[in-house]
């Protein structure tokens, strides 16, 4: 799960990481008073959950409380379109305010998971501001990457380590340390699956502050942090992809005209692979599940048809400890009670696809059946290309 | 022969008195797998359904001599009962359950190294050596007995691979779901192994998908080390990139992990890569004659 960076930069103090002073606020004429309190000129950051809000005008400098009162006007509300967005981009509902602060030097810290070595790595390289992997490829002797042992935990020999990866003048190292060390018990503590401060930097001063925050928590580990669970903002999430997720159905919305519903992830992928193999394309991925109820089907069903670009539907069900039995239960009922226009295109295989395919013919309603993957996706591509046909 | 699992393998099954776990057990039971035990913390003592139930995974292995656990315990308490089983010294341990927390698995893999217990999964459909033992929750009358080894990182879509393996005519060795998480216990690389080892085993299908770097280092690894034919589907080929695609392993993030690179490096490594998901079956075959 995502968080905003006033939601990280809030976690991060609570750990003694020094941020810079700023407000969130959701009205310019908030956003001008915050910039009065905070005195001074003041930096206005759209809260999204993407990164890239810098290059496409979604941060912006303010030298007065009036200035910032407008330019927060121009800002909220507005579509920002950044490189992580995709081309719809996102609407900024709120705006954190904060302290301008002149920097001298610009670093990186994070705190990363190596799967492969099944251990946490923290790094910090001595050139920030880009993104860590331009990093990596254009001053790669710049990271210092220290893998943490589980059985060992952060130890002071690995902090200095790092602290020596940044070059920081001795009056800095004692702050570095510090902000290290709290950045790996966030990531251990509230279960991170990536901390990352871009950029750290160094101010005329010489002090040490997070400018960025950007903190992932495992979607996994949720269930014992309901205090992260209640920072999810659903406004950054497709409402038919938060629908879904309510019944515990997996659904990605894509941009073909082909809705599947398959029951298990890699087959639900390979479905997708097929129907654009055969020469359609997917509106989505859904993964129903293993044991989904004639409820969840339904449910699936019900989002399914809601994408308005879906022009035909292709299940595809293997079913082991989904039975086919249930499977078409749930397809009869959602049918009936949606009255579906579309042609259904549905392949079964596994636990009582008899039944199954019994109770499909006798419902009375027209179903396509396939007896295969194959024969299922180029039915599902010809019933979709021939209602778009129709449909103009 | 087989690998893993066959007609001695011994089982308990670690949340044996919940509604997967007593399902399962009964459904590995029913196969002919040996399920000689259950544990389920404070219901030791009692026999459900004809199987004794035990408090600590210790006490099964002292008084019923179990050789591998199988686990249903809950996300939220999988990585003790993985960790209690490795603490038993139980040689093989099947980790079903989905959504532990990727942490507790970093917890879990330091204490796995250098213990003499092999976990495969979590997140997967366990092991099956057809004809022989089931250990895990697929269905078991879609496979028959043969010389294919069957590597996989998902369920349903092995499930399909194998139903048209069997339709073929081909049979299975045994069949590994490896797991859908980023860190798993036994990888691509320890079961090509242990099918080049097996007698039994005549050639291998490996089901991989997006997300990760492990069916890459599989292709480093064939080189000099596995003589036998391999056969491998990617899924995913139209999966976004930086989005989790209902597996937690399966996500192109910041360029990597993509299908087409994971499909380059496997045929490099000269192992025959079958485009459509719907002639996995077909391509085994035709790699074979």
């Amino acid at each position: 799960m995502k968080i905003h960076e006033f939601q990280a930069k809030a976690i991060l103090t609570e750990y003694g990481a020094p941020v810079p002073r700023g407000e969130v606020v959701t009205t310019p004429l908030e956003a001008g008073r915050a910039a009065e309190r905070l005195e001074g000129a003041v930096v206005l950051k759209a809260q999204i959950h993407a990164g890239g809000r810098g290059k496409a005008g979604g941060i912006i400098s303010a030298s007065s409380p009036q200035e910032a009162e407008g330019l927060a006007g121009r800002l909220i509300g507005a579509r920002l379109v950044t490189q992580q967005t995709g081309p719809d981009g996102k609407v900024v509902k709120r705006i954190l305010v904060e302290e301008q602060v002149a920097v001298s030097r610009e670093l990186y810290a994070g705190v990363a998971l190596d799967y492969r070595a099944a251990q946490p790595v923290i790094m910090v390289s001595a050139a920030g501001g880009m993104e860590i992997e331009e990093i990596a490829a254009a001053d790669p002797d710049s990271i210092t990457r220290v893998a943490i042992d589980p059985a060992i935990r952060l130890q002071p020999f690995h902090v200095r380590r790092l602290v020596s990866g940044l070059g920081l003048p001795l009056s800095a190292q004692r702050a570095a340390s510090d902000l290290l060390s709290a950045l790996y018990r966030v990531f251990q503590e509230k279960d991170c699956s990536l901390v990352e401060i871009n950029p750290l930097v160094v101010t005329n001063e010489g002090r040490l502050l997070a400018l960025d925050a950007k903190l992932n928590i495992d979607d996994n580990a949720l269930f014992r942090h309901p205090d992260l669970s209640a920072l999810r903002d659903p406004d950054e999430e497709l409402p038919l992809e938060v629908e879904a997720s309510k019944y515990g159905l997996n659904y990605i919305k894509l941009n073909g005209t082909v809705g599947c519903m398959v029951n298990g992830a890699g087959l639900a992928m390979a479905t997708m692979d097929l129907v654009k193999l055969v020469g359609g394309e997917p509106a989505n991925f859904l993964d129903v599940g293993g044991g989904a109820s004639a409820e969840q089907i339904e449910r699936a069903f019900r989002i399914l048809v809601s994408d308005q670009s879906v022009h035909a539907v292709f299940i595809n069900i293997f079913g082991g400890i989904l039975r086919c039995d249930r499977l078409a239960e749930g397809v009869i009922r959602a049918a009936r009670s949606l009255h579906v226009t579309w042609p259904i295109v549905l392949r079964m295989e596994g636990t009582n696809v008899d039944q199954g395919k019994r109770m499909l013919a006798e419902s009375g309603l027209h179903f396509i059946t396939a007896d295969g993957m194959q024969e299922g996706a180029e039915r599902a591509v010809k019933a979709a290309r021939r209602q778009n046909i129709d449909g103009c | 022969m087989s690998i893993l699992v066959d007609q001695q393998t011994r089982v308990v099954v670690q949340g044996i008195t919940g509604k997967e776990g007593t399902f399962h057990a009964m459904a590995c039971r029913a196969y002919g797998t040996r399920v000689v035990a259950g544990v389920t913390p404070g219901k030791g003592g009692v026999c459900h359904e004809g199987i004794p139930v035990f408090d600590t995974v210790r006490e099964a292995v002292d008084r019923e001599g179990v050789d591998t656990a199988l686990i249903f315990v809950p996300a939220a308490f999988a990585a003790d009962a993985i960790l209690e089983a490795i603490d038993a010294t139980v040689p093989l341990v099947v980790c079903i359950t989905e959504g532990i927390p990727i942490l507790d698995m970093v917890r879990v893999t330091r204490v796995l190294r250098g213990s003499k217990t092999r976990l495969v999964g979590p997140n997967c459909p366990g092991i099956i050596s057809p004809g022989k033992a089931k250990v895990g929750i697929m269905p078991g009358h879609i496979h028959t007995s043969g010389s294919i080894g069957v590597i996989s990182r998902s369920g349903t879509l092995t499930y399909e691979a194998v139903n048209q393996l069997t339709r073929l005519g081909l049979g299975q060795s045994t069949c590994i779901g490896i797991g859908g998480d980023p860190i798993i216990g036994t990888s691509f690389i320890d079961c090509l192994a242990l099918f080049e080892a097996d007698r039994a085993t005549d050639a291998v299908l490996m089901i991989g998908e997006i997300g990760g770097m492990a069916e890459e280092e599989a292709a480093a690894f064939v080189e000099g080390h596995i003589t036998k034919p391999i056969i491998a589907y990617i899924a995913g080929l139209a999966a976004p990139p930086e989005r989790r695609m209902g597996h937690a392993g399966a996500i192109i993030s910041g360029g990597k992990g993509t299908a087409m690179e994971k499909i380059g490096a496997l045929q490099r490594a000269g192992i025959t890569v079958v485009r459509n998901p719907a002639e996995i079956g077909a391509g085994v075959k035709n790699a074979l004659s």
